[in-house]
């Protein structure tokens, strides 16, 4: 399967996700520079990943969102191709209006860097269905605008289509019902502040919760 | 023509930097805030025929998140 993923100034988690899809897919990913306007022919899987695109300027992910290659993933994602955005990428997802809701300073206004206990939500997604609805697994975070906020009608609804991907397990960062990764309404599009792609291989992260996703993704859409 | 647009949190969202602001200003002794809330000032220099729903649409597209932000367009 073809991946590709976004670059934009100020990326650091682009390496990550790039090595993560290589060692699970066997493939190396396009790199797409966010100045681009066409995605490759035949794209099965885009990665939007963390860091701080444009400084967090304005507010984060919100210049990143606004970037000319953002059309042909908005568009790529109403055809159905998987979109993951993870940390920078979530925020950019909802500033792009891909995902409800934004990502707020954290409550305690301390960065959180560290590993967190999750709990999947469901696993009726490309993205989760290597896992167990209420199985609890662990991904690092490493974030300052993780803070989840949406109105309640928003978050019911999140809720009540079974959209809310991840939850935290114990307090985070003070996002709205716990919530750390939400799904389109078509479930193609994923966004989440842990790093699944930074818990791939036991021996070099200290566990592989993160494989599952990106073994189910390339299963779904075909390795 | 000079705008100046103020983009404030919306009435209820937590806003944990003036939550921090306040606290930093009882620390230096200053009593009587009953609240803080931070906000950003943006000032625009556009062409004079620009509309005000052009303005509006910049506020909406890009310079305000409407989910938990609002804006106000002051004309200098």
């Amino acid at each position: 399967m073809k991946t590709a993923v976004l670059v934009f100034p100020g990326s650091n988690c682009d390496r990550d996700i790039a090595t993560a899809l290589e060692q699970v897919g066997g493939t190396a990913p396009t790199m797409v520079w966010h100045a681009e306007t066409e995605l490759p022919d035949g794209v099965g899987l885009i990665a939007i990943p963390g860091g701080f695109s444009y400084g967090d300027y304005l507010r984060s992910g919100a210049i990143g969102a606004r970037s000319p290659i953002m059309r042909a993933v908005s568009d790529a994602a109403g055809r159905g191709v998987p979109v993951l955005g993870i940390c920078n990428g979530f925020q950019i997802l909802t500033e792009a209006g891909l995902l409800p809701g934004a990502l707020m300073r954290n409550a305690g206004l301390d960065f959180v860097c560290r590993d967190v206990a999750l709990t999947v939500g469901t696993s009726q997604s490309v993205f989760t269905s290597r896992y167990a609805a209420g199985e609890q697994i662990v991904y690092p975070v490493a974030h300052h605008d993780g803070n989840y906020s949406a109105d309640a009608e928003t978050l019911d609804r999140l809720e009540g289509e079974g959209r809310v991907a991840f939850r935290y397990a114990g307090p985070v960062n003070g996002s709205a019902r716990g919530i750390a990764g939400v799904l389109s309404p078509a479930g193609n599009v994923l966004g989440l502040m842990p790093h699944p792609e930074r818990r791939i291989e036991t021996a070099a992260h200290g566990g592989d919760d993160g494989r599952r996703m990106f073994e189910g993704l390339f299963e779904a859409v075909g390795a | 023509m000079k705008l100046r647009i103020f983009v404030t949190l919306k009435p209820g969202v937590l806003d944990p930097q003036g939550r921090a602001i306040h606290k930093a200003l009882g620390t230096l002794g200053f009593a009587g805030v009953n609240d803080v809330r931070a906000g950003k000032l943006i000032e625009l220099d556009v062409a004079d025929d620009t509309t005000d729903e052009r303005v509006d649409a910049m506020c909406r597209e890009l310079l305000a998140n409407t989910v938990i932000e609002n804006y106000r367009v002051e004309r200098v």
